[in-house]
């Protein structure tokens, strides 16, 4: 029997990287995509690394045909996914009255219109199987706000309200899906704030120190495993205690 | 190879979960066999893919029954 088929957007580093590798492990074929050949590569190169069954894609979530295309080589290559993890994301921070138009769309698009092309592109073959795994990796900022984040904010709470209606309409298709909301988490993108803007962070989480990719990835991992079956339409915070609903 | 007739009804039958004696052609998806509007779309899926053609959704949403998709199929088909 073949392997079933995990898809994790964003995968070239941080978050998403730590997810493909944490499915892989659990006997998936992963496939991680990247906005570039180049990453793509490195993708491929990182799971042969790691001993892991995947390779990379080059995908970029804000275009349709992009997303279209890679799933149909997917699909014939490997199998429709019946796992899909929609990690990519990325930030254009700036306050409200000096947001520019791109910054706005650029960070709505790629964060959450993403949300509606991947799933989509995925649900017909989870329906067929009757088993599928949709995990969107929003953010506490989602739910808390943050000064200068105003687009980033808006797309990570629609993506928890898309979670939250995707589950009631598919849940009799046994399929879950379920968000994780990582709090400050040591990656790249965390890396562009200053020293001084990481230590006043430090002292509003009760754990006094920024998460790791892999404690995000173990809650993934969770939410794919059949015990967690019974969890759909929830978004599992994982702040270290920044935030608490 | 199996009639036009015969293969609707088989994934009416398998998409709706329904015996395929208990799928009559003047049977209504939603109102007799039990469909909801998930299984409606998931229905015209399956018949696009097993008559390999494209049903576009203004005319996916006028098949509500089983003769209305044979015939939609017939005259498409062809």
């Amino acid at each position: 029997m073949t392997a079933k088929v995990a898809l994790v957007t964003g995968a070239s580093r941080g978050i998403g990287q730590a997810i493909a590798i944490a499915i892989g492990n659990m006997g998936y074929q992963v496939i991680g995509t990247a906005t570039t050949d180049g990453g793509a590569d490195a993708i491929t190169a990182h799971f042969k690394a790691s001993g892991i069954n995947g390779v990379g894609m080059m995908m970029n979530v804000s275009n349709s045909e992009s997303v279209d295309a890679t799933l149909k080589a997917i699909t014939e290559q490997f199998g429709a996914p019946a796992v899909l993890v929609n990690n990519a994301g990325i930030t254009k921070d700036n306050l409200m009255l000096r947001m520019k138009d791109d910054e706005w769309y650029d960070v709505i698009d790629t964060n959450l219109n993403s949300l509606y092309r991947l799933s989509k592109a995925c649900l017909r073959g989870m329906t067929k199987a009757r088993w599928g795994r949709i995990i969107n990796i929003s953010s506490v900022v989602g739910a808390m706000g943050n000064a200068g984040q105003t687009n980033y904010a808006a797309a990570k709470a629609g993506m928890d309200g898309f979670t939250r209606a995707l589950a009631r309409e598919i849940g009799s298709r046994g399929i879950t899906v379920n968000g994780v909301a990582p709090g400050f988490i040591d990656t790249d993108m965390t890396k562009k704030l200053g020293d001084d803007q990481r230590e006043a962070l430090k002292t509003q989480i009760p754990l006094q120190r920024l998460g790791s990719p892999e404690e995000i990835a173990g809650v993934v991992a969770f939410l794919v495993s059949d015990v967690a079956g019974y969890v759909t339409g929830e978004t599992i915070h994982v702040n270290g205690g920044m935030y608490m609903a | 190879m199996s009639s036009i007739e015969e293969r609707v009804k088989k994934i009416v039958a398998e998409q709706l979960g329904v015996k395929e004696e208990d799928v009559s052609e003047s049977a209504s998806f939603v109102e007799d066999l039990g469909a909801d509007s998930l299984d409606t779309v998931e229905l015209v899926m399956a018949l696009e893919e097993e008559f390999e053609t494209e049903i576009p959704d203004e005319e996916a949403e006028k098949i509500t029954t089983v003769r209305l998709a044979i015939d939609y199929i017939k005259a498409n088909l062809q």
